[in-house]
């Protein structure tokens, strides 16, 4: 398989052109605005927290962007939703690192951590993409983060964009 | 244009020879094609050897020092400023060097400001700008060449408008009547957009502007690497630019302003190397161009783009326009002929330098640009630092090759070949 076939695999165009959890949901508790500086890419994620209990009960999404941002932030909703906070932090964690690794990957027990979205460890050997596979992260911890301390209002947008 | 004047192979293949990088193969032994000049250009050997001959035998801070060097130095930075100005057109007391066009427009915001901020008069306050006041931008324009005067505008309470574009992401000259006023103070504008490619209709924009008395400001970052220049003939009042652009070194770049102008701005920067006496009150400061040089300078950065300059000299910069419009033309004609591709600029070569931005229909910019790169050519994805214009456009980001005047007309079609194949690689249009 080429480099370019390794961040381009079946799994990754499929999320991209059909991502779970597009779509943006009411009620949320936390939302989260994010912009990829470099290409103005952009992604709006909502979160919904369980009733009492530190858990992820729906992750949604809207947003344009590239293959890979496109697939990531579908892999992650396909990920974390349903559960608890601590474990989404730790994936969040581990996911981070697989990004950094520069394509030597991570070992294999937390590789397979990662289910699907492992499939974005290619991604990891072009530094220049791998803010594009981070950034429905970024939108997710975030929202989190408001969420967390009872902060429900919408994400600021830029006027004229 | 005539491209009568454009290199012949043999001449191309002299000057290739001269850049080092281009004969650079890539980690899998691929060639490489080299289409983003616009983001920086490459480096002919005799710009690092100039910089190294400078260092091993004559570095010392400029303007200081009773010892041989630092009068050597000085002489070659000033044998620098004497060569770049002469390229544009200007006297060497008229540039004043930089880091680059960006610090260049935050040192004439910066000195606009400190006009604004000055109650007490004087000759400074042709650079005062307040409420009511108008700053004229366009929407073609770099980031660099927008958001400093965003910030001007919300300091002094004057009044940020813009002149729109076509949807070839020209500048609409129609528009200047309604945009520029009475009460226009500034009037800033690229002469080349870094997206569209097209060339600025200076004069219109400078007659409209000292109609109302208005200063100009250019943008000449674009414009400069790619057709000859005379800020004289263009009657622009201020222009900036970048040597990285064109052949030289990061770091260095020029403001040039009408002498009259400079004598009377006040500077923008403070500090070292730019005062006359300081007391533990005040300070009184040098004439231009030192006022507007604070801290030390980048002498050996000012050296390599002399080198870089005196490069396109002998080349001659209307041979380097009729090569890359020659090339250009190739390019769009090649491009006219691939389905699910729009060219977000003008169509034809006439008007507009080399830069070429593209949607790919059904492609997002990173992911054709990931797929060029496999094939070993390096464009630029994203928006170019230029949103407005994108958003303008109709679109968020842009996939732009962009030639220098090394490219080959094979390169070219390397690139056509390689972008013909970018919808069916991601499965569209198929």
């Amino acid at each position: 398989m080429s480099s370019l076939d390794s961040i381009y695999q079946e799994l990754i165009i499929d999320h991209a052109k059909h991502p779970q959890g597009r779509g943006l949901v009411e009620p949320f508790d936390g939302e989260s605005f994010q912009v990829n500086p470099v290409c103005g890419d952009q992604i709006r994620l909502r979160v919904r927290l369980a009733d009492g209990e530190p858990v992820l009960r729906g992750v949604t999404w809207d947003g344009q962007g590239c293959t890979i941002s496109q697939a990531s932030v579908s892999l992650l909703t396909e990920l974390v939703d349903g559960l608890p906070l601590e474990r989404v932090a730790e994936l969040e964690q581990v996911f981070n690192q697989l990004m950094h690794s520069r394509g030597h990957g991570l070992d294999q027990a937390l590789e397979d951590q990662l289910g699907d979205a492992i499939a974005l460890a290619g991604v990891s050997l072009y530094p220049m993409r791998v803010k594009c596979a981070l950034l429905g992260w970024m939108a997710l911890r975030e929202a989190i983060a408001k969420a967390l301390v009872g902060d429900s209002s919408p994400a600021h947008i830029p006027e004229g964009i | 244009m005539t491209d009568s004047l454009a290199l012949s192979d043999i001449e191309l293949a002299a000057i290739r020879a001269d850049f080092p990088l281009l004969g650079h193969r890539l980690a899998d032994g691929k060639e490489l094609v080299y289409l983003d000049t616009a983001a920086t250009s490459q480096r002919p050997r005799v710009v690092e050897e100039a910089m190294r001959e400078f260092t091993e035998n004559h570095n010392a801070a400029v303007h200081r020092g009773a010892h041989q060097l630092a009068a050597e130095a000085t002489l070659a930075y000033e044998a620098a400023r004497a060569g770049v100005a002469d390229f544009l057109g200007a006297s060497p007391e008229e540039l004043v060097f930089t880091s680059g066009t960006t610090a260049g427009i935050n040192l004439l915001v910066a000195s606009f400001l400190a006009a604004s901020g000055n109650k007490s008069g004087g000759s400074s306050q042709r650079f005062a700008v307040g409420p009511g006041d108008r700053i004229v931008v366009t929407e073609a324009e770099h980031h660099s060449n927008l958001v400093p005067w965003q910030r001007l505008a919300q300091l002094t309470g004057a009044e940020l408008a813009w002149l729109p574009v076509d949807s070839a992401g020209r500048i609409r000259l129609d528009e200047i009547s309604r945009v520029i006023g009475p009460r226009s103070r500034i009037v800033a504008f690229t002469g080349a957009s870094n997206v569209s490619g097209a060339v600025t209709p200076v004069a219109p924009l400078v007659d409209a502007a000292h109609q109302v008395g208005a200063l100009t400001v250019m943008d000449a970052a674009q414009l400069a690497p790619h057709q000859p220049l005379d800020v004289g003939a263009l009657r622009v009042d201020f222009a900036v630019l970048s040597a990285h652009k064109m052949l030289g070194p990061n770091g260095i770049g020029g403001l040039y302003g009408r002498a009259e102008l400079l004598q009377a701005m006040p500077p923008g920067s403070l500090g070292g190397s730019m005062v006359e006496i300081v007391t533990m009150r005040e300070a009184t400061f040098q004439p231009p161009p030192a006022r507007f040089e604070a801290g030390t300078q980048a002498v050996t950065q000012a050296v390599g783009w002399a080198a870089a300059i005196a490069y396109l000299n002998d080349l001659g910069m209307d041979r380097v326009a009729a090569q890359e419009h020659a090339l250009t033309s190739r390019l769009l004609a090649g491009l006219a002929r691939i389905p699910g591709l729009r060219v977000l600029g003008p169509a034809e070569a006439d008007g507009r330098i080399g830069a070429v931005a593209l949607e790919i229909e059904g492609v997002h910019p990173h992911d054709a640009g990931q797929f060029l790169d496999a094939e070993g050519i390096a464009v630029r994805v994203g928006h170019h630092c230029a949103q407005p214009i994108h958003r303008a456009m109709g679109v968020t980001s842009s996939t732009r090759a962009s030639l220098g005047l090394y490219n080959t007309a094979l390169e070219v079609d390397r690139f056509l070949d390689a972008v013909s194949q970018v919808r069916s690689y991601f499965g569209v249009g198929r």
